[in-house]
């Protein structure tokens, strides 16, 4: 047992690559950067958008993969700092306008780039404001209280609160515009030609694989790291944890925040790139969409986590595409591909179910996570028992 | 903003039907809350599956001539209707009990709740995508007469409601204080295993939980249908969180308390209602929960809960 202990130690610990996992990370490279290449040159504008949606998905997994993969808190109201990401980038770029001379001013284009920053300590500090107070409570009271706070989110941004979100019209009001970002309008007229125009999704799309890519950079080095360490000590075994001196408030307010930055992020880009929000967009739904990308991938993983994206956003609209494309025309009609995307939410309540009971540490687990789950899975049992009594235990004076 | 006193009497009809729905369903989370220590998030779908057993059983027999002749005919066809649709619904919350949650009986806490998520859509999902995207008009087939009493319109809706949910909650709770097998409930709530020692049979007890809550809520669903006069896939949500910030209220795991909590917060969200705007209607249960939780998490009628180790 001390043996294989120390293999999935040091294999964890170890950063290096194997000539293996390179070539499957230049393919994955070469298919992120040359797939929408590709949609773009033939025209397909649709499959870029896509592209570029799966990785704003992507973007929030990640970031609640902090809170519920790494931390343990199920958090089911993360849509609503993805909003506040979006109203504040949005409400931020206005104020931004007026300084700079008007929507048309050479600098207004700075306002994405300059409010990215903002908008991400607005994410993490409306995850400060919502974690104080509630995350004493335990788990499944938690969920319930998180997702009462997006509801209440989704409700003040609907109702026009302080009239700054125009209601359910959404933002930008009529004769506002959300400023282009700068770069923008300069690829589309530099790095296009004739039978190629560098559009403003794939603009977007390049963005958003950057800040992918900085997600994936900074939780890896997290998840490395002492407060990484503290996170999964907390997960497992709180008391345990606040015994070996982690502070536990301390820690979960890390994980909420930095979840919640990322879904700053992500809000203030999809609310730049698409150039429109409205409340209708972070709905309670979408919480649990992304909390399904977290569960299906692995909650955890870094890589599990990116998968559920795009397993979960991406492949119903894949196939929609092959559908009527001449690769899939003769197997699927358009109408059992489309069929398809409206089962889709179906299939996802079927397959957590599934997943739950089959294979609880997702497609992709951490290696980590799949450790515990399957190794120890014995003395987990035993644990939960020995739980499961000491709980009830004193729910006894008035049980039922 | 002017507060006009006479619509109070008024709002206290609407707080004490709408709370009766509440404690139907809250009924439902705290039962299974009390045996199984999970929130069964797939509860708000058993109310929208009895609203929707409620209708199907209702096009059905009001078919039968002998059901809409006479008012005797009326009271039996509403009881055979409510019937069947709270066996139904019991039914189909002993199916997602077996596959959804036994299998993860010893599982982290995460895993059921998730489960239970899942579960959730699935149902939502299935009665989008196989019976209407759209809101299904629920007839009310009887004549709705409309009472005058202390200032307040109270309609033959609302009497019936609140006096079929009084009926059902004082069954309910006979049933789980004085009969053999409430008292098998209450041992496993207390302790399952020393209650499985004891003899009784842990797994029917828990199905039979499973049986008894999402009756409960189907019965609600339908009293929901019913008075406001049309069906949704999704109108399972916002009651069943609303019901489930009851139950927090009243101390989760605590039958009375459940009950209790259904009217406190009925009562609260129609005054409320009444002089709010009605656009943050939804979000007093909201604000009520997250402070319940905070200052006391152990509800009105729980005691608090200190975590061992």
């Amino acid at each position: 047992m001390g043996g294989s202990k120390m293999d999935v130690m040091t294999s964890i610990d170890s950063g290096k690559l194997s000539p293996k996992k390179i070539a499957l990370y230049v393919v994955l490279a070469l298919v992120a950067i040359g797939l929408p290449v590709y949609f773009q040159s033939v025209g397909n504008a649709f499959m870029v958008h896509i592209f570029a949606l799966v990785g704003i998905y992507i973007m929030l997994s990640l970031g609640l993969n902090i809170v519920v993969g790494y931390a343990g808190l199920l958090d089911l109201g993360y849509i609503a700092f993805y909003g506040m990401g979006a109203y504040v980038g949005v409400l931020l770029g206005y104020v931004f306008q007026g300084i700079t001379g008007g929507p048309g001013s050479a600098l207004a284009g700075f306002s994405y780039w300059f409010l990215l920053i903002p908008a991400a300590l607005a994410g993490a500090l409306t995850g400060i404001a919502l974690g104080t107070p509630v995350l004493r409570l335990r788990g499944d009271y938690l969920a319930i209280v998180t997702l009462g706070f997006g509801e209440i989110v989704r409700i003040a941004l609907t109702n026009n609160i302080g009239g700054l979100t125009n209601g359910s019209a959404g933002l930008p009001r009529v004769g506002e515009i959300i400023v282009p970002a700068a770069g923008q309008k300069w690829v589309y007229l530099n790095l296009s030609s004739a039978n190629f125009t560098f559009s403003k999704d794939l603009f977007w799309y390049f963005v958003i694989v950057a800040l992918v890519l900085l997600a994936v950079f900074v939780i890896r080095r997290l998840d490395n790291s002492r407060l990484g360490r503290a996170w999964v000590a907390m997960r497992e075994d709180e008391v345990a944890a606040a015994a070996t001196g982690v502070n536990i408030m301390q820690t979960k307010l890390w994980a909420f925040s930095l979840g919640a930055m990322w879904g700053g992020v992500a809000g203030i880009t999809y609310a730049y790139w698409v150039g429109f929000i409205s409340p209708e967009s972070f709905n309670f739904m979408e919480s649990v969409l992304v909390v399904c990308m977290v569960v299906l991938g692995g909650m955890g993983s870094i890589p599990g986590a990116a998968l559920g994206a795009v397993i979960i956003a991406g492949l119903p609209e894949i196939i929609r595409y092959l559908a009527q494309s001449p690769l899939l025309s003769g197997v699927l009609t358009a109408e059992q591909a489309s069929a398809i995307g409206d089962y889709r939410f179906l299939i996802f309540g079927g397959l957590m179910v599934v997943m739950m009971a089959l294979r609880p540490q997702g497609i992709l687990p951490s290696k980590r996570r799949a450790r515990e789950l399957t190794e120890a899975e014995a003395i987990i049992e035993e644990e939960n028992e020995s739980l499961w009594e000491a709980e009830h235990k004193h729910d006894t004076p008035h049980g039922l | 903003m002017s507060i006009d006193l006479s619509t109070v009497p008024q709002q206290i009809v609407n707080g004490v039907t709408l709370g009766g729905m509440y404690a139907l369903i809250a009924l439902g989370y705290t039962l299974v809350y009390g045996i199984l220590l999970m929130i069964n998030f797939a509860h708000s779908e058993m109310f929208m599956a009895g609203a929707y057993f409620g209708l199907l059983f209702l096009n059905i027999l009001s078919k039968v001539a002998f059901f809409t002749s006479s008012t005797l005919g009326f009271i039996l066809l509403y009881v055979i209707v409510f019937l069947l649709a709270m066996i139904c619904t019991g039914i189909l919350g002993m199916l997602t009990e077996r596959f959804a949650y036994r299998p993860l009986r010893h599982a982290p806490r995460l895993a059921p709740l998730i489960s239970a998520i899942g579960v959730s859509l699935f149902l939502q999902n299935a009665a989008l995508l196989w019976i209407s995207s759209r809101s299904i008009p629920f007839p009310v087939l009887f004549p709705v007469k409309n009472y005058r009493i202390a200032g307040a319109n109270v309609s033959t809706l609302q009497i019936l409601i609140v006096v079929s949910t009084i009926l059902l909650l004082i069954g309910l709770d006979t049933f789980i204080s004085k009969t053999k097998i409430g008292k098998a409930m209450r041992a496993t709530s207390q302790d399952r295993d020393a209650a499985g020692l004891m003899g009784v049979n842990i797994n029917s007890v828990i199905a039979l939980t499973f049986f008894i809550g999402p009756a409960l809520g189907g019965a609600a669903g339908m009293f929901s249908g019913m008075y406001y006069g049309n069906i949704k896939y999704n109108m399972g949500f916002i009651p069943g969180i609303k019901s489930f910030t009851a139950a927090v209220i009243g101390g989760i795991g605590n039958l009375r308390g459940a009950m209790l909590g259904g009217f406190i917060l009925g009562f609260i969200e129609a005054i409320a209602a009444g002089f709010l705007s009605s656009g943050y209607k939804d979000v007093i249960a909201f604000l009520i929960l997250i402070l319940v939780l905070i200052f006391r998490p152990g509800g009105l009628l729980g005691e608090s809960v200190v975590e061992k180790v």
